[in-house]
């Protein structure tokens, strides 16, 4: 019943938007906001997560809800989207007091949320995906064929190219983000959350959901729009909503919050210097390749005859875009792709011996991955487990382990990280972002690494413990470790390394000193165009 | 006052969430049942709780296996087939053709612990899931138990070359694991779980490999990108779980007196359910021989007190699928309580 009156209402506003933008008038914000969320109290067991906090969505507008990890961004949209149905507080849409106790129930509303998390059936095609619980047919039996016409209908609206009928789990994870999209699009939703949807998505997607998302504005929706990405936000925020520890702290026209006013407001406190830097005091040479290639699975090669070199103590930067080939370098070079790599790699010039992680360990080489969560650590597993296990060897010797060594190690680790917890025998996954990226960090701070490659070292995680990761590279290329590092987040690449190498494809396109480095000389390199090399 | 409120229903709200904690519940709750309905007072006797230990014992040793493999993320059906299998070749060495004990054993636990590595090595080298791996070997190995008995029980009746049979003694291995401890107090069944739960428990609580499981349980990709020897581990707690259902199979001949090549027919799924009575998680990284030890009581005190109330087995099947339900369905509350 409500699912009927919500889809009938989208249709009404949605002819109202383009009626309004066929007259050639910018659409006003309707005077009553789409959703209006006030006194949202949300806890969980003793933890108050969310106090008070009230939110306005209105129709043609993107608003963006900006805070660090754990200031319960997350936590909001989830109420909103029913996944959360136990909170207090109240709900109106179009006036009307509404409570979503399920996602389907969110749905039926007008409301959409894509989570971080897809949502997506890996196994099922990307025409099954976007219609997945509403499938055209009858009796129960989908009529496939009708099914794959209209998710391409939808697909070629959103300007997308993937073919319908491939299965999800083949496609890249960008065009996997892309169908998530369609899905929620597909639902006829006047309300669309997106949860730091550009995290798996290179430029040009980033392109094309940008002009999606003003495709839905001029279609009178609303959008509610998590980013940690400053660029992103001065891009298409039109209003900003700001919560810090729960609470909301802000509500403003974006025009009216400048980067630095935004960031104080998000942080609570002057941050006087963003990205720390200091000189380096580069070694001895500490890692050389040449012509280091990596092949994955398919024939293409996914690194193609890379050189380069790092010294001890000196941060290179690895630039490029999706599907560069640095995640590949990283994991060839530590061993995780297996033998399937050729060329020469030599650490302080005798060679590096690839065949496992455990054997890259050994050399005192160190992979932060891309995904903490996925690769990176156990979750079910206690701060100390996690951050002891790929040290455990040394601290287990003769195979009997001793507890109170690694709550020792573990404890010094934490102090060193300033890792924020309530006990080192938590399970890790009940802490925040920022603190399960210090764990994972701690736990190759432990091996001693000679070598350490981090990639996406800051990827989703707030603007205090970025803070503190890159105070904490500084101290250990201080102390002659040397780091590689892949980040796509250009101010920080820019601002963290001493050199910068950028592939594209696998391939080594530049080699840019740190004076030299710009933002149009790496993206120019990243999309193909080979430089030379500025030594 | 609210404070105080909100303490409260949080230190029962740990009550619950704690694994421990429930599954000693649980183990609590059956013990009451037993004083409400002890059989005009057989409860409370002393020989009626060595017979549930006792009878519970075998299934408690295949459960600590299990326990291993569970954690590492995987399962293995084949213990009940691998426990015939060690039935059967030690009847047929020690009955049949005298051997010692101190080389038939050994051989045993090597056999038991072979079926179990050959599975782990599908699994880990192959990459076949768990599942399929060992039902493979849960199917092979009863064919191989049917194959060495020649389909008979492997009993103390030896049949001559000229057709007739004639008896033999009970070996003394088989009286030895048979006979009672402490004035009959104790079966030797018993004591021999109580040391495999106790190695396996040290091995799991305190040794590099138990916490390798773990992490193997609760995220291979991450276990492996740590330096975790993944395949060695996994292959390892396969074995061991096949050692001890050498050792559950070691127990079931000497009970018996004989080896039968149809016994432990469904045991690897009354060893499932103790793992998982006692809070262990299915999909692994999570529990503990502390939860099994429960479990393995929970369910052992269960049978015995529908046994002495005259329960008929059918009956005493279907409560014990009910309670499986209820365990699971508790950890699924405490898991939506996050």
């Amino acid at each position: 019943m409500l699912g009927g009156a919500g889809l009938r209402d989208n249709r009404r506003l949605t002819r109202q938007a383009r009626d309004a933008t066929l007259a050639g008038v910018q659409m006003p914000s309707p005077p009553s906001p789409l959703v209006r969320m006030t006194g949202i109290t949300k806890r969980f067991g003793p933890v108050t997560v969310l106090r008070d906090v009230a939110l306005d969505i209105f129709g043609g507008e993107v608003l963006v809800l900006a805070g660090e990890n754990g200031a319960g961004k997350s936590t909001l949209i989830k109420i909103l989207g029913g996944v959360h149905p136990d909170f207090a507080g109240r709900i109106e849409m179009d006036g009307r007091a509404v409570r979503p106790r399920s996602p389907q129930e969110a749905n039926a509303l007008g409301v959409a949320v894509m989570f971080q998390e897809l949502s997506l059936v890996p196994s099922m095609t990307v025409a099954d995906n976007i219609f997945l619980g509403r499938s055209p047919g009858r009796g129960g039996f989908v009529d496939d064929r009708r099914q794959r016409a209209a998710a391409q209908r939808l697909l070629d609206q959103l300007g997308i190219e993937i073919a319908v009928t491939r299965r999800v789990e083949d496609l890249p994870i960008g065009q996997q983000q892309l169908t998530e999209i369609a899905k929620a699009l597909a639902r006829e939703a006047r309300v669309i959350v997106m949860d730091e949807p550009t995290s798996a998505l290179n430029a040009p997607e980033v392109e094309r959901l940008f002009s999606l998302i003003r495709d839905l504005k001029a279609r009178g929706c609303g959008i509610v729009y998590i980013t940690h990405k400053m660029e992103e936000i001065e891009r298409i925020a039109d209003r900003i909503t700001v919560l810090r520890d729960g609470e909301r702290v802000a509500t403003a026209l974006a025009a009216d919050l400048p980067a630095a006013k935004l960031v104080n407001l998000m942080v609570g406190r002057e941050v006087e210097q963003q990205f720390p830097r200091h000189a380096p005091q580069a070694g001895e040479e500490r890692l050389r390749l040449e012509n280091f290639s990596v092949s994955t699975g398919d024939c293409r090669r996914s690194v193609d005859g890379v050189s380069l070199s790092v010294r001890a103590g000196e941060i290179l930067g690895l630039g490029g875009l999706q599907g560069s080939g640095a995640t590949e370098l990283f994991l060839g070079l530590f061993g995780a792709l297996g033998r399937h790599v050729s060329g020469t790699a030599l650490l302080d010039g005798r060679p590096l011996r690839i065949e496992s992680p455990r054997a890259a360990i050994q050399q005192r080489v160190a992979l932060l991955t891309n995904d903490r969560k996925a690769t990176g650590l156990i979750l079910s597993l206690s701060i100390i487990a996690n951050a002891t296990l790929a040290g455990l060897p040394r601290l287990s010797p003769g195979g009997w382990r001793r507890p109170a060594r690694e709550a020792g190690a573990a404890r010094a680790l934490g102090e060193r990280m300033s890792l924020r917890a309530a006990s080192l025998d938590m399970e890790v996954g009940w802490l925040s972002g920022g603190n399960q990226q210090k764990v994972a960090l701690a736990k190759w701070l432990h091996t001693e690494p000679r070598l350490l490659l981090l990639d996406e070292p800051t990827r989703g995680i707030d603007i205090g413990a970025k803070r503190e990761i890159y105070q904490l590279m500084n101290d250990l290329t201080a102390q002659g470790i040397a780091i590689l590092l892949i980040t796509s987040e250009l101010p920080e690449l820019l601002a963290m390394s001493d050199r910068i190498v950028v592939l594209h494809r696998g391939r080594l396109t530049a080699e840019l000193d740190r004076t030299a480095a710009t933002p149009e000389r790496i993206l120019e390199a990243a999309m193909g165009r080979t430089q030379e090399r500025t030594r | 006052m609210r404070g105080q409120a909100e303490d409260k229903s949080n230190r029962l709200g740990r009550l619950w969430t704690d694994p421990a904690l429930r599954a000693g519940l649980a183990l609590a709750l059956v013990i009451a049942l037993g004083c409400v309905f002890n059989a005009d007072g057989a409860f409370f006797k002393i020989g009626t709780h060595r017979d549930a230990l006792r009878q519970a014992s075998v299934f408690g040793i295949l459960a600590c296996g299990m326990t291993l493999v569970i954690i590492s993320g995987g399962i293995d059906l084949a213990v009940g087939s691998v426990l015939a299998l060690v039935a059967v070749t030690f009847s047929l060495l020690c009955i049949h053709w005298s051997w010692s004990p101190w080389l038939a054993v050994p051989l045993c636990l090597l056999l038991g612990a072979a079926c179990g590595g050959v599975a782990g090595g599908l699994t880990a080298w192959f990459r076949i899931q768990p599942f399929i791996a060992t039902l493979a070997m849960m199917v092979f190995a009863r064919g191989l138990a049917k194959t060495a008995s020649g389909g008979m029980k492997v009993s103390t009746a030896v049949q001559n070359p000229d057709g007739t049979y004639r008896y033999v003694d009970v070996p003394a291995v088989f009286r030895f694991i048979d006979h009672r401890v402490l004035d009959g107090n104790l079966s030797m069944v018993t004591v021999i779980f109580l040391v495999c739960l106790a190695l396996t428990w040290i091995v799991l609580a305190r040794h590099r490999w138990g916490r390798q499981l773990y992490a193997i349980g609760g995220n291979e990709e991450a276990a492996r990108l740590s330096g975790v020897p993944v395949t060695r581990a996994k292959i390892l707690a396969y074995a061991a779980c096949g050692l001890l259902a050498g050792v559950a199979g070691l127990c079931q001949a000497a009970q018996e007196q004989q080896g039968d090549p149809e016994a432990g027919a469904g045991y690897e799924l009354t060893a499932i359910a103790i793992v998982v009575i006692g809070g262990t998680a299915l999909t692994g990284g999570r529990g503990g021989l502390g939860l099994t030890l429960l479990g393995t009581l929970t369910i052992g005190y269960l049978e015995k007190i529908l046994s002495i109330n005259a329960v008929p087995e059918a009956t005493r099947l279907m409560l014990t699928g009910a309670i499986i339900v209820l365990a699971v369905l508790a950890v699924l509350a405490q898991r939506r309580r996050r």
